[in-house]
This record gives structure tokens, C-alpha cells and sequence, in this order.
């Protein structure tokens, strides 16, 4: 699919402070139509407050943007119209029944009655979500919250969905779920607009990556064009103990990562010249690998390059 | 565009919802009315005897102890109906459900207003409920119909008043907890007015207070309405207080909600 011209979103400038802290720092963003823009950024990089400000909950304190063609700060009813918002601050009501929810939501986009109850049961279909449909929201798991969350979003049609981390919390199956009806919506022509801290979800889903690091861009562009800012990958090399990490590390000039792993990351673009050189090298020190795996560049490698610092945590990915 | 034509529809929409949450979860509104036909039956069987002897060295005209405290046991009934309300606002603003509301082209205004609605309907249904017990009870009121019609009108009207300001501090509230001990002078402000004794029994300071609060010339008017009490001038009191109150607790309110999210 080629992106139409016009673009669904577009952001100038868009500046954000809470009193002293700027949490967003000059932000320029353009998304294509039917594609999947990916925000990429560990906890507190700002992304939450970027979806905030795109889907018109809280103003932005400087700078423009257009949300399906309509200026968010003059026709925030018409963006409203335009989106559908799924994420950490966005929710289903918890006292009513699945059912009920997306009929509230049918309700609320002033759908003809029978037309409303045909589309809730589809949705409910659709999000495996019948059973489970007469329910209270409150007796719902992670995967089913999230999956009825997604489906009140879908209930009015949007053409711009805003994916706030949509599939922090979930299982690895859920997940999978989740990434699968992502792919749907995209066939369909929406655009999607996601927020994630999970580099390989980016990486599997996104058209294009922007990477958000304490209030600003600090990088933009495909998975592919992202990756090949990084040089090379890395090897990881496994050590039986501290003397054996403590000498390859003074050897190869690295330092470990963590402290409780016995295990070093050395940058490498994984040619066997260059691995063999490596392996001499620490042969000639007379140093004990006991593990050893290569590494071709991941969205990781990415963050750390362009953020000059690893991520915050480690995030588990199935 | 949507938002005005549709601001009806929206209100209904939400008012279904609201009404829903308190069937699906009526302990508090079941507490709710509990509550004062409670202190019904506490004040007329258990210390009814005590008061009547009270009453009488008071001078009021002779009514028995139930016709004296129904007006106040009516008014403690709105008063208590707050509750349930700053309880679902804050809630309501808690889950987030209320950001992707405001996320979605809909009549905002809608969203209090359904609570509004709601909450006045469950009053009102409250207020008929203690109106039939206190009937079983024994309460004989004098009034004609049009009086009935009257105290009515000035019930709903102080339900509105403390209704817009139960929203108002349910929404700048953090926790439903909160927001539950935050109304709880409205359901002890009674006992310091002429709900359940005569204002001339208690001592000077309280008096004052209790002369001045607003409860005191809501009851009294109401008094005066249902069993034939002097009214005097408690009734443009009552109504001026309805109205201030009700003016305050929407322009908060308000104020508060189109502020945003982020609190």
C-alpha cells in the first residue's frame, strides 16, 4: 500500500511543560494515511502526554497540529470525530457488562438503534469477547479489558486510532491477539498511531519508528533506516566467573552491563573476519568463554546509539 | 457541530448509564435511604417520649413529635443522597472511563449533567420512600395538595442545590473515599438545625449557627407546608439558599471539569 498524500497527522513544534518539567520538547511528527506510526520511548519519555495532546484531551502549551485534516486547536470536535483512542488513561466502564459498554459507545455516536446492537455484535464476535459479553467489565482479565477497550474504540468507525501502549500488561498470547487486529485495522485504511516501550513491537508493526527520549525526537524513520544508524550488532560473551569477565572486559575494553550477569557485550558486525579476530584475541589473553552468541543489530542496539544511554529497564519479549 | 444537537441525546445516554450503576450496585443507595428512615424510628419510637415532653415546653403549636421531625428527616434524606452522587463522580473521573468520553465528539456537558439527572431521580424516589414510611409511622400532615406540590418543589430544588455541589466535590476530590468523608457535613449539619429540636432549647452560640444555616429555613419552610407551622419569611430564605447553592455547586463544577484530565 502507497500512502495517500495528505497526511493523518501532522505535527509542528508542539512543546508541553507540567510547571518546570518540559515533557515535550519541540516535537515534529508526520504520519501517512493507512500506515502505523510507532512512539518509541522508555516510561517518562513524554508519549503518553503526546497521545493526550493529539486526541485533544489536554492542550499543548506551543505549536500546531492536524489531526484527519482538522486543526486540533480550532476544530477539536471534528478531530474527536476523526479518532479513536485505546490506552493507559483510556478505559471501559467497569460496572457495566462488555455488551453494555459498546452499546453506550453506540449510543454516544448516535448509531440507529438496530444498525448500533448489529455492530456490538460484531465487534463482540470479532474481539472473542461473546461469552464473556454479559459479564461486568470488572470481572474481566488483562487480554479481555484490553480487547473490549480496543472494540469501544472501533465502535465509531475512526480513521485514526491512538494505541497507548496497547499491550503493556498483556500475555504473550494476548499480545499476539492484540498485534493481529492491529495488522486488520491497517488492511482496512486506518491509520494507526502507537505508543510502545517494546522495541520488538515497534519493529514488527510499525511503518515508521520515531524515538522519544525524555521530551524529544532523537530519531525517525523505518525499522530499517533506524537499525542501519547502529554500524554493526554486537557478540555476547558468557563468562563461568567474576576473574574470567573481569579479565575479557579489561582485555576488549568493555564493561559488563549488569553486575549479577556474568556476561559482556562487545560491539560487532558478526563477518567472520571480525569474530575471528575477536576469538584471537581473547585466546592470545588466555581468557574462558563459556557461552557465545552473536547479535545482528535490534531496535535496541538502536536506543542505545541514539540515546547514548541503555534503556531503562529490561522488558521481557516472548 | 454534534455537540449541541445532540446534547439531549448524550444526557440520556448517560443518565441510562448512571441509573444502571446504581440498580446494578444499590447498597448505597439502599444505605442512602436507610439512613434517615433509621433515624426516623430512632427519634420517634426510641426518644420520641423524651422529645414530645421537650416539644411541648417549646412552644409548637401542639404537633405531635412525628409531624415536628418528618420535615427535618426529609431534608436529612437529600442531604444524604449527595453522597452516592460524589462517590460515582469521583469514580467515574478516577477510571478514566471520562477521558475517552472527552476523547469522542459527544455533548461534554452530558457527562454531568447525566449524573445530575440521576442522582435527582434517586433522591426524589428516596425522599417518597421516607415520605410513605413516616405516612405508616403515623405522620399526619395538614397540607392540601397545592401545599404537598409546594414542598415538593422545595425539596427538588435543594436536592439540585447540594446535587451540583455533591459533582463539584466528587470532582476535585482524588479518592472515592474522599469524596464521601467530603460531603459528610451535609448529613450532620441536621442535627445542628431545627430538625429535631426547637432552636429556642439549645444554647446561644449553636443557636446562632443553627438559626443561620441553610437546613434550618428549608425545614422550617417545609414545616410550616406540611403541618401548618408559621413559614414567615424562612420560605424566601430557603429559596435563596437553594438557588446560591445550586449557582455555586454548577459554576465549580464546571469550572473544574473543563479545566481537563489532569488533576
Amino acid at each position: 500500500m502507497t500512502p495517500i498524500s495528505i497526511p493523518a497527522l501532522t505535527a509542528v513544534g508542539l512543546r508541553k511543560a507540567f510547571g518546570p518539567q518540559v515533557v515535550l520538547d519541540d516535537i515534529d511528527l508526520e504520519v501517512p494515511a493507512a500506515t502505523v506510526f510507532s512512539l518509541l520511548g522508555p516510561n517518562g519519555a513524554g508519549k503518553t502526554t503526546m497521545v493526550q495532546i493529539l486526541s485533544t484531551l489536554i492542550p499543548a502549551d506551543a505549536g500546531h497540529a492536524f489531526v484527519g485534516g482538522h486543526d486540533l486547536r480550532r476544530e477539536p470536535d471534528l478531530v474527536r470525530a476523526a479518532i479513536g483512542v485505546t490506552g493507559q488513561f483510556s478505559a471501559v466502564d467497569n460496572l457495566l457488562t462488555g455488551q453494555e459498554n459498546l452499546i453506550l459507545m453506540a449510543d454516544l455516536h448516535h448509531l440507529d438503534r438496530r444498525v448500533g446492537r448489529r455492530r456490538v455484535a460484531e465487534l463482540l464476535d470479532r474481539f472473542d469477547l461473546v461469552e464473556a459479553a454479559k459479564n461486568t467489565a470488572a470481572t474481566y482479565s488483562g487480554g479481555m479489558r484490553r480487547r473490549l477497550d480496543l472494540a469501544m474504540t472501533l465502535v465509531g468507525d475512526p480513521s485514526i486510532i491512538f494505541l497507548d501502549e496497547p499491550t503493556t500488561g498483556l500475555d504473550p498470547r494476548s499480545r499476539r491477539r492484540v498485534w493481529q487486529i492491529i495488522g486488520e485495522l491497517v488492511a482496512g485504511g486506518v491509520t494507526i498511531f502507537l505508543t510502545t516501550q517494546h522495541l520488538e513491537e515497534a519493529d514488527q508493526l510499525a511503518d515508521r519508528i520515531a524515538v522519544l527520549d525524555q521530551g524529544k525526537l532523537v530519531a525517525q524513520g523505518t525499522a530499517g533506516q533506524l537499525k542501519a544508524l547502529v554500524p554493526g550488532g554486537h557478540v555476547r560473551l558468557q563468562f563461568a566467573d567474576v576473574s574470567g569477565l573481569q579479565s575479557a572486559a579489561r582485555s576488549l575494553g568493555a564493561v559488563p552491563r549488569r553486575d549479577d550477569r556474568l556476561e559482556l557485550q562487545v560491539p560487532n558486525d558478526g563477518s567472520v573476519r571480525s569474530l575471528k579476530a575477536l576469538l584471537d584475541r581473547l585466546a592470545a589473553d588466555s581468557i574462558e568463554v563459556e557461552g557465545f552468541s552473536v547479535h545482528t543489530p535490534d531496535l535496541d542496539d538502536v536506543f542505545l546509539a541514539v540515546t547514548g544511554h541503555p534503556r531503562h529497564e529490561e522488558v521481557t519479549i516472548p | 457541530m454534534s455537540t449541541r444537537s445532540y446534547a439531549a441525546a448524550d444526557s440520556a445516554t448517560m443518565l441510562r448509564r448512571n441509573l444502571r450503576h446504581a440498580l446494578r450496585y444499590p447498597s448505597m443507595t439502599v444505605s442512602v435511604v436507610g439512613m434517615p428512615i433509621i433515624m426516623l424510628l430512632l427519634f420517634v419510637d426510641v426518644f420520641g417520649g423524651a422529645m414530645s415532653v421537650s416539644l411541648a415546653s417549646a412552644s409548637t403549636h401542639g404537633a405531635t413529635y412525628i409531624d415536628y421531625v418528618v420535615p427535618g428527616i426529609l431534608v436529612m434524606t437529600v442531604g444524604s443522597g449527595s453522597m452516592p452522587t460524589a462517590v460515582a463522580v469521583c469514580t467515574d473521573m478516577a477510571e478514566g472511563i471520562v477521558a475517552r468520553l472527552r476523547t469522542m465528539a459527544i455533548s461534554r456537558a452530558s457527562i454531568l449533567t447525566g449524573h445530575v439527572v440521576g442522582a435527582m431521580i434517586q433522591t426524589m424516589l428516596s425522599v417518597g420512600l421516607v415520605i410513605a414510611v413516616s405516612l405508616l409511622l403515623g405522620f399526619r400532615p395538614t397540607a392540601d395538595p397545592a401545599e404537598w406540590i409546594a414542598a415538593i418543589t422545595v425539596l427538588a430544588l435543594f436536592a439540585l442545590a447540594l446535587t451540583w455541589l455533591a459533582v463539584a466535590l466528587g470532582l476535585v476530590t482524588k479518592t472515592p473515599e474522599a469524596a464521601s468523608n467530603v460531603v459528610m457535613p451535609l448529613f450532620l449539619l441536621p442535627f445542628i438545625s431545627s430538625a429535631f429540636v426547637p432552636l429556642a432549647t439549645m444554647p446561644s452560640e449553636v443557636r446562632w449557627f443553627a438559626e443561620y444555616q441553610p437546613f434550618t429555613s428549608i425545614i422550617d419552610t417545609l414545616r410550616g407546608l406540611l403541618s401548618g407551622a408559621p413559614i414567615g419569611n424562612s420560605a424566601v430564605i430557603a429559596i435563596a439558599w437553594c438557588i446560591a447553592i445550586a449557582l455555586a455547586g454548577y459554576l465549580w463544577a464546571r469550572s473544574v471539569f473543563d479545566r481537563g484530565p489532569v488533576r
